[in-house]
């Protein structure tokens, strides 16, 4: 990735792209369905991008991967096949094919930058706002829990999955080559805070990340072929976890967060904690 | 690369594909080296790379976001209001 893209400032998608282009190396093809990542490409007849992009509609991105995989197979050549795509277009949107995708076994690398709306279009609500957070459809905040995709991502057993988040680039450049070495249709979530949707200063966007792995609202795990492993980031979180406040605060969209809504986000936060303990303890 | 290709709609790389973005700042970051310690975190974290090895900033391109100022461990980055 070439400096200057037109993200905004702070963008912490960007921040996450440019490690994921820096391991996946130059033999590499992008398929990016519409969300943040076809805006910061540029203007034509130029783009920030190094590498081939398809830019695609919305819901089709891992069916046109997966076309692309087979036949860069067939014809012999290894190149990575990558799909990266919001929330809005793995969550809601993109769910069936990537569905699908994973079911065929196709050799790819899926990731999913999660900024918890839809950014591009305006903050509009997604599958993977968190309850509580307002955005410009649910003014009020949401009422409805974030979607685990990460345990129907499990449920298709793939060889290789993990969750990352944009404030702990080397992990996910650590993360990103592992996945590229497997056979088969790998996964990687990263949460990417997004300082005008989540209303907070551009500055704040690294430290918001890692605030959200702190208080536990994100945990950084791998799955592979089945066996758990959390992060040591999320270990340390386990043990000693900063209280959720300190991560809804400085966030212009949880601003009069209902008490209750806090409370039921700390149970779920424990509830998670304990479910992936026990499935790390089990697959050990 | 034939001609035909040269030919085709399509975009190419190219360094600040969305021209200058060094003018959305308003706060632009200045290294005090007195203070720094040279250990990089500001150009890692630099979502647009617009810090290189030798920890300068590119001006240029560099929109004022503040994440290094931040996320400095000496406080060694400042960011000061643009003058124009």
């Amino acid at each position: 990735m070439l400096k200057c893209t037109s993200a905004c400032a702070g963008c912490s998608d960007s921040l996450a792209l440019r490690y994921v282009l820096k391991a996946a190396g130059p033999d590499t093809v992008m398929v990016v369905p519409a969300c943040c990542t076809s805006v910061i490409q540029g203007i034509y007849p130029n783009t920030a991008f190094n590498v081939p992009v398809y830019n695609i509609a919305f819901g089709a991105a891992a069916a046109c991967a997966s076309g692309m995989s087979n036949a860069f197979r067939a014809a012999g050549k290894k190149t990575n096949v990558i799909v990266y795509a919001g929330d809005g277009g793995t969550l809601d949107i993109g769910i069936q094919a990537m569905s699908g995708a994973f079911e065929r076994g196709t050799d790819f690398l899926y990731i999913c930058y999660d900024n918890e709306a839809y950014g591009n279009t305006g903050m509009q609500r997604s599958g993977g706002t968190p309850m509580g957070a307002k955005t410009t459809t649910t003014p009020t905040g949401k009422t409805d829990a974030k979607k685990d995709i990460d345990a129907i991502i499990a449920a298709h057993d793939p060889p290789y999955m993990a969750t990352a988040c944009a404030a702990y680039p080397q992990d996910i450049f650590k993360k990103v080559q592992k996945a590229l070495t497997f056979r088969g249709p790998t996964f990687l979530h990263i949460l990417a805070p997004c300082p005008p949707g989540w209303r907070y200063p551009t500055e704040k966007s690294v430290e918001i990340g890692k605030l959200a792995v702190k208080t536990g609202m994100w945990v950084l795990y791998e799955r592979e072929y089945g066996k758990v492993t959390i992060g040591p980031q999320s270990k340390a979180a386990m043990k000693k976890p900063l209280p959720l406040e300190e991560y809804l605060s400085p966030q212009g969209r949880f601003k009069g967060i209902d008490p209750k809504i806090v409370e039921i986000l700390k149970q779920r936060i424990a509830k998670n904690y304990q479910r992936l303990a026990a499935e790390e303890e089990a697959s050990a | 690369m034939s001609s035909a290709r040269e030919r085709l709609a399509m975009s190419r790389p190219k360094e600040g594909a969305a021209g200058q973005t060094g003018s959305w700042r308003v706060f632009k970051p200045v290294v005090d080296r007195e203070k720094c310690n040279a250990c990089g975190l500001c150009a890692m974290y630099c979502p647009d790379a617009a810090i290189d090895k030798d920890l300068n900033v590119d001006l240029r391109f560099c929109k004022g976001c503040g994440i290094c100022a931040n996320e400095c461990p000496k406080k060694a980055i400042d960011m000061v209001r643009e003058e124009k």
